[in-house]
């Protein structure tokens, strides 16, 4: 595989379209956008090129709420709602079969490392030669929200794994029969993590789902459960955490946790305690 | 190592498989206690579970058949049996009173006491091991396990599905309606469906069953399926449970309701709620709303609403329906959260497979228990399940050779085409013969018979096994008829074989008359489920299906109101019509208006009287559409059901409670006695706490020289002399029979001295019948016919005046009718806490317990709204009525002139032998009535050696003196576990002594008026004493509820407490002392030679 240097945002779900428009205030004290953080972050991993797949009409608002990582942003429309597939198939021009680093826009990731979470994916793929997809060690009660992974761990490696299978938000019954995955926690399953290296022969599998799927879309879960029967996919667990900023809370909860790891620690901490004993008495 | 050991630990199938009574047999009592110390050793250290299981089996099995068998010949007869190893007991700690059992045998020695204690400990530590795996295996089943980690409902991981929150045109949410059939099995291969033997030998472990759609004859028109259930989003916050066919319905709030399983008749709803993930059990404990868990899974403010029906098949079908209704509910739940695959159609493989699963969970979250071919008619058609190897991964890899879960292969029509399955519907006839079993402990006594590998019963059960594999050829041949020849054979021989009490009188009877009247045209019986008697199946030619299916029905209730009175049966018999289900369950998503027939009618009356104003808009909607319904067509369906149900009638109650007094003025109900035992029970003068001896009396065990045993030798004199008193016609027999025996049949109110209960001289024979064959053989023996008196009481008179009417003229039965009753109450709560939390009682399996605290917090509720010490009323008039102890039915005869005729018949008549219908061993022995004799006692009490299950009073020293004590006695329930001596009720005489006890003479006997003052008189002198008896109301089809009733009695044992008399105790072997009270003692009594010592008495 060469070298990984573009990548692919999408941007354009019915729900998610004002999600990385939010304010959020760094761990360096400074307020970014979230889209902004996560272009900081691909910018520090290495890509030279990124693609936003947005709603039609939503262009002014993210070119306003990018930031100055990439002074060169693709912006692709999606003009019909036909799913998560078919945003990722929309930037087929712009990758030229290229492989290329896929994130969703939804989604903060703090890395627990000196490397962004995206470079530590980056890196597994290029070594390994594949697609890679970052997953998340995830309690049963969360697990219908993401995509749920089954897989095998693979010889000689830390978290990293062969994925076999691929379950859209599976109830916890369905995960216990199908994903359970050696090494974990009983009722903890690896789940998405809105991350991938994807290779162009994703695009292809999507372009077949497309040709196959009828108006309410496709998505890219079904692709990849089937280019995992067909060619190596691994995923990996990274060291860091994504915040959906997309569930209830969302935004708060990854507030918290960015604050929580930066130079405004304290003053966060103490405003909590403060909060809580005022509502305590 | 011991031979035994040897058995449990081969892998050799030949030795594995070796009959633990054919090696024991040549053993003698030290050879056989030390491979019992060898196994002992063994199961504490083995990790495999079958193997501890097995091996408790055999030390079960050669305590309590070969150990005792030895020492009952032997002076080591009486032991002890510490109450701190009962207590153990009690609170199901087996090892610990193994360990306390054990060590004392280790200090005195072997006896029969300790052996059946012993012997009992390691029955009960068996299934309490094997329930428990079971239970593990049921909770590690994957797909189940999250449900016992979520301890939150903050973790609530399931969401409806998006089809479920649409509205229908008229703004309520859409209904999915769920249609099952039940299962109908062919052959169970002698009952290896029990998940034990699954699990343990997988290889045998085979069923052939059907799904099939069921019409009530008379009733329907056409086969459909007989289970049915909606599920629908409401708009309130709540979870609402109904069941139409049982009339019950819930609005629950809080999840701690939902696992109150027993507060109504929604347990079944409930444990599928459970099992299906809904209110996961991890849930349990938590008390808190649920409205936060539906908010999470269907959004705020809304809520659930489950509804469902059987359509008409009574309890007892032996269909499975409630393993089905609860695959029914499951399956519907499971769809509409996304838990399996399909919302709406047939379930795919996967899907019935887990839902199977949940459905085997429900079952021990209800505390019921289900065969796991039970939720066959999940999966469409006709399928051979059979058990499946545990592999590497699996969670009962390592613990069991049997996975928990059987696998199903659904014949295709091209192994067994549609032209068989057409045959096999027009040459089956289904009936409900209308008796409701307790199948529970048959299933024990496969599970214990099957480890022990008896050899007759092995080879039964491989005989079944082969049987199968014809019948599935049979199916496959299209051959009809031959499958008619093995479902009989298979019921007759290997089924039987394996356990005898699986078949009975009425079974019997009805295959009789089908082959009497249609000969070779009749092809077979059929066994559905666990025993025969509720549903069944019959196989003829179908050119006389038709008019034999008529036939059937009209002779079955003909023969059932022949023997009612003596076979429980819980409703009239019932002919089905039938179709195989080739779907299986299946749903389907309709609009919010179309809910299950009945549901409005049910519904609607509590809607109208609640108001408009406390009703959600969707169910003010739903008034709005009934009622344009009923506008549309006032004379319809629907408008009638509704009018019925909204204005009762109440004819029944009234003409019920007329026939009860009629019936209390007949049978001597005494109304001013009746008030002062309520004040007295009110005030506390009476009471369950009251019954017991003073707490300063101080109880201990017999001195030597107490009791005359029999074993010791009786000198030839002695017996000659009783020899001589027989033959003369001194002595007479008198059976007490006026109680209905009301643990034999769970008081089912028939009369257990008329129920038909073993086979002996190749026929059924009831308690009546073997009393009379032994009268029968001592006529032989003696020369002289002794005069025989059954008691009767209320209940049991009529039916056995009618059963005595039938004997030859030559057998001089005479009925002695009891004089007087009580009428049952409403039992104080006091008595109830008294019986529930002062005396000792058995800890229950975990889940049972917690059935059995909810039933229990009920009945206390029962008790208060209905009013503690009120009359019992709300029941047939004959099961609020109570005979008053058996005390009275010794005065009875005076009374009712019995003894005075007895004495003008024969003039010599000098003895009385008295003994209870259940005690099948007393006879009329010379050697005890020459030891009575020899005595010059009043009254000789004939006592056994006590052995663990004889609770219930002893021989005792109080304050000195020797007398009988009774159980609800004893001034401490330890006092019991002192003495050595049990009282078997049976009673030796002197008939001038006992009247002068009454202060009468013979000629005081025609004097009506006299002798009833002086028992008015000698029954002062006796304690009475308040019983809590357990009553079955019946209802719906089939349903039987049970109620705590107080009641009072007198009793005969306390006549060894009166002045002036003078009693003497007689020591007896076992099989002449011992009692049938309840059904599950029955595979013992046959197998340790009881019944044989019976039969021998008797002559047919």
């Amino acid at each position: 595989m060469s070298k990984i240097r573009k990548a692919v945002i999408t941007a354009a779900g019915e729900h998610h379209s004002q999600l990385p428009l939010q304010t959020v205030v760094g761990g360096d004290g400074l307020v970014r956008t979230a889209l902004q953080m996560t272009l900081e972050q691909i910018r520090d991993s290495g890509i030279d090129e990124v693609a936003l797949v947005i709603c039609p009409g939503m262009r002014d608002s993210f070119v306003a709420a990018a930031g100055s990582a990439f002074t060169d942003l693709t912006i692709i429309e999606q003009h019909e709602p036909r799913g998560y597939g078919d945003a990722i198939l929309r930037a087929e021009e712009f990758l030229a079969r290229e492989s290329f680093l896929h994130l969703v826009s939804d989604h903060l990731y703090l890395t627990a490392s000196n490397r962004p979470c995206a470079r530590q994916l980056i890196d597994v793929a290029e070594q390994h030669n594949c697609c890679a997809s970052a997953v998340q060690s995830t309690r049963e009660n969360e697990i219908g929200n993401f995509g749920t992974i089954s897989g095998m761990p693979v010889a000689r490696e830390t978290n990293l794994y062969e994925l076999t299978g691929i379950i859209e938000k599976p109830t916890p019954t369905i995960a216990e029969q199908q994903l359970v995955v050696a090494g974990q926690r009983a009722g903890h399953y690896l789940c998405f993590f809105g991350m991938h290296v994807l290779t162009p022969s994703v695009l292809d599998q999507l372009r077949r789902s497309r040709d196959e799927s009828d108006d309410s879309g496709f998505n890219l879960t079904d692709a990849l459960n089937a280019l995992c029967q067909s060619e190596r996919c691994l995923a990996s667990i990274l060291d860091g955490t994504r915040c959906n900023i997309g569930q209830k809370y969302g935004l708060l909860l990854a507030q918290l946790a960015i604050s929580l790891g930066g130079q405004d620690r304290d003053y966060v901490l103490g405003e909590m305690i403060a909060l809580l004993a005022a509502k305590t008495a | 190592m011991g031979q035994l050991l040897r058995i449990i630990e081969s892998d050799v199938t030949e030795i594995r498989n070796q009959s633990l009574d054919a090696i024991c047999g040549s053993m003698n009592p030290e050879e056989l206690l030390a491979e019992c110390a060898e196994l002992e050793k063994f199961r504490r250290r083995c990790p495999n579970l079958y193997r501890r299981v097995r091996t408790l089996f055999f030390l079960y099995a050669v305590y309590r058949f070969q150990i005792i068998r030895h020492l009952e010949q032997t002076e080591r007869e009486s032991g002890r049996i510490s109450y701190s190893a009962w207590e153990h007991m009690l609170g199901r700690r087996y090892q610990e009173a193994i360990d306390e059992l054990l060590a004392a045998q280790d200090k005195a020695g072997p006896s029969v006491t300790l052996s059946s204690a012993l012997a009992e400990a390691y029955h009960r530590l068996a299934f309490e091991t094997l329930a428990a795996q079971v239970r593990k295996s049921v909770r590690s089943f994957r797909g189940n396990q999250w449900m016992f980690r979520m301890g939150h409902p903050a973790d609530f991981p399931l969401r409806i599905r998006d089809e479920l929150l649409q509205r229908s045109a008229d703004g309520s949410f859409r209904v999915l309606r769920e249609q099952t059939p039940v299962r109908m099995d062919f052959t169970h291969s002698g009952w290896s469906d029990i998940f034990f033997l699954g699990m343990d030998y997988p290889e045998g472990a085979r069923v052939i069953n059907a799904s099939i759609d069921l019409a009530v004859r008379g009733k329907h028109q056409t086969p459909a399926p007989p289970l049915e259930c909606t599920i629908r989003v409401i708009d309130e916050p709540i979870l609402r449970l109904v069941s139409i066919d049982l009339d019950a319905s819930a609005e629950i709030s809080r999840v701690e309701e939902v696992f109150d399983f027993a507060r109504d008749y929604l347990g079944l709803l409930k444990a599928a709620v459970i099992a299906a993930g809904i209110i996961p059990p991890g849930l349990e404990g938590s008390d808190v709303s649920i409205e936060g868990i539906l908010s999470r899974l269907c959004g705020p403010g809304l809520g659930l609403e489950i509804v469902s029906r059987v359509n008409e098949i009574p309890k007892g079908s032996r269909l499975a329906v409630s393993t089905n209704l609860l695959g029914s509910l499951i399956s519907l739940c499971m769809r509409v959260t996304g838990q399996v695959a399909t919302l709406a159609g047939p379930l795919t493989e996967s899907d019935r497979r887990i839902v199977a699963a949940r459905a085997i969970l429900g079952e021990w979250l209800g505390g019921s228990g289900g065969g796991w071919q039970d939720s066959g008619g999940i999966w469409p058609g006709i399928k051979l399940i059979q058990g499946s190897v545990a592999e590497e991964g699996d969670p009962e890899w390592g613990i069991s050779r049997g996975r928990l879960m059987p696998s199903h292969h659904v014949f295709t029509e091209n192994e067994i085409s549609a032209e068989a399955r057409k045959r096999l519907q027009e040459s089956l006839i289904l009936v409900h013969g209308g008796m409701a079993q307790n199948v529970g402990p048959v299933l024990e006594m496969v599970t214990e018979k099957y480890l022990l590998r008896s050899q007759p019963e092995w080879d039964a059960r491989q005989d079944a096994v082969k049987l199968l594999d014809q019948m599935q050829q049979s199916l496959e041949d299209g051959d009809i008829p031959a499958v008619g020849r093995a479902t009989h054979r298979n019921f007759h021989e290997p089924l039987q074989q394996i356990i005898p009490w699986c078949s009975n009188a009425w079974t019997e009877r009805l295959t009789e008359l089908c082959r009497e009247k249609y000969q070779d045209s009749f092809h077979g019986f059929w066994m559905l489920g666990g025993m025969a008697g509720g549903g069944m199946g019959f196989i003829f030619d179908p050119e006389v299906r038709d008019s034999a299916r008529d036939w059937l029905q009209t002779t079955m209730i003909e023969v059932k109101r022949e023997i009612e009175d003596a076979v429980p049966f819980a409703m009239d018999p019932v002919v089905y019509d039938f179709e195989i289900n080739e779907n299986g369950t299946t749903a389907e998503l309709s609009d919010g208006g179309q809910m299950l027939s009945g549901y409005y009618a049910m519904m609607l009356p509590e809607w109208i009287r609640r108001g408009p104003e406390a009703l959600s808009p969707q169910t003010r909607n739903q008034i709005r559409i009934v009622s344009e319904q009923c506008s549309a067509s006032p004379d319809g369906a629907m408008a009638k059901s509704l009018l019925q149900r909204m204005l009762p009638t109440s004819e029944s109650t009234a003409a019920q409670t007329t026939q009860l007094d009629v019936l209390l003025q007949q049978n001597g109900f005494d109304p001013i006695a009746h008030e002062q035992l309520r004040e007295d029970l009110k005030s506390g003068r009476l009471g369950m706490a009251q019954n017991r001896l003073a707490d300063s009396v101080q109880v201990h065990d017999v001195n030597e020289g107490d009791v005359s045993q029999l074993r010791h030798g009786v000198p030839a004199a002695v017996v000659e002399r009783g020899r001589a008193a027989i033959a003369a016609g001194e002595v007479a027999v008198v059976t007490l029979a006026a109680g209905a025996g009301s643990r034999w049949t769970q008081g089912a109110g028939v009369v257990k001295a008329l129920n038909p209960f073993c086979r002996m001289g190749g026929r059924w024979r009831s308690f009546l019948d073997i009393h009379v064959a032994k009268c029968r053989k001592t006529a032989e023996e003696f020369g002289m016919r002794p005069q025989h008196v059954v008691t009767s009481g209320y209940l049991t008179d009529g039916p056995i005046r009618k059963a005595v009417s039938k004997l030859s003229p030559d057998e001089q039965v005479l009925i002695s009718r009891g004089a007087s009753v009580g009428l049952r109450m409403i039992p104080t709560v006091q008595d109830l806490m008294f019986t529930w939390e002062e005396t000792a009682q058995q800890t229950l399996d975990v889940q049972q317990e917690k059935m059995r605290q909810s039933v229990r917090a009920a009945l206390m509720k029962w008790a208060r709204v209905t009013g503690e010490a009120s009359d019992y009323t709300e029941n047939l008039p004959l099961q609020c009525m109570h005979p008053v102890g058996h005390w009275y039915e010794v005065p009875n005869m005076l009374l009712n002139g019995t003894l005075l005729r007895m004495l003008n018949d024969r003039p010599q008549l000098r003895y009385l032998l008295l003994h209870n219908i259940d005690t099948l061993g007393a006879s009329l022995d010379p050697a005890c009535l020459g030891l009575h004799l020899a005595s010059g006692a009043d009254l000789s009490f004939e006592v056994i050696c006590r052995r663990l299950d004889d609770r219930g009073g002893g021989l005792a020293r109080t304050d000195g003196r020797l007398r009988l004590v009774e159980g609800l006695a004893m001034p401490r329930e330890e006092d019991e576990f002192g003495l050595t001596w049990y009282n078997s009720m049976t009673t030796w005489i002197d008939i001038t002594r006992l009247l002068e006890f009454f202060g009468l003479t013979v000629n005081d006997l025609s004097n009506q008026k006299v002798t009833e003052e002086a028992v008015r008189k000698a029954a002062r002198r006796l304690p009475t004493y308040i019983t809590l008896k357990d009553v079955k109301k019946r209802w719906g089809r089939g349903q039987e509820d049970v109620f705590p009733v107080s009641q009072f009695e007198k009793l005969w044992g306390d006549m060894t407490a009166q002045s002036g008399l003078r009693s003497g105790f007689l020591g007896v072997p076992m099989g002449r002392g011992r009692q049938l009270k309840d059904p599950a003692q029955l595979d013992g009594w046959l197998r340790d030679g009881s019944s044989a010592f019976v039969e021998s008495l008797c002559r047919w």
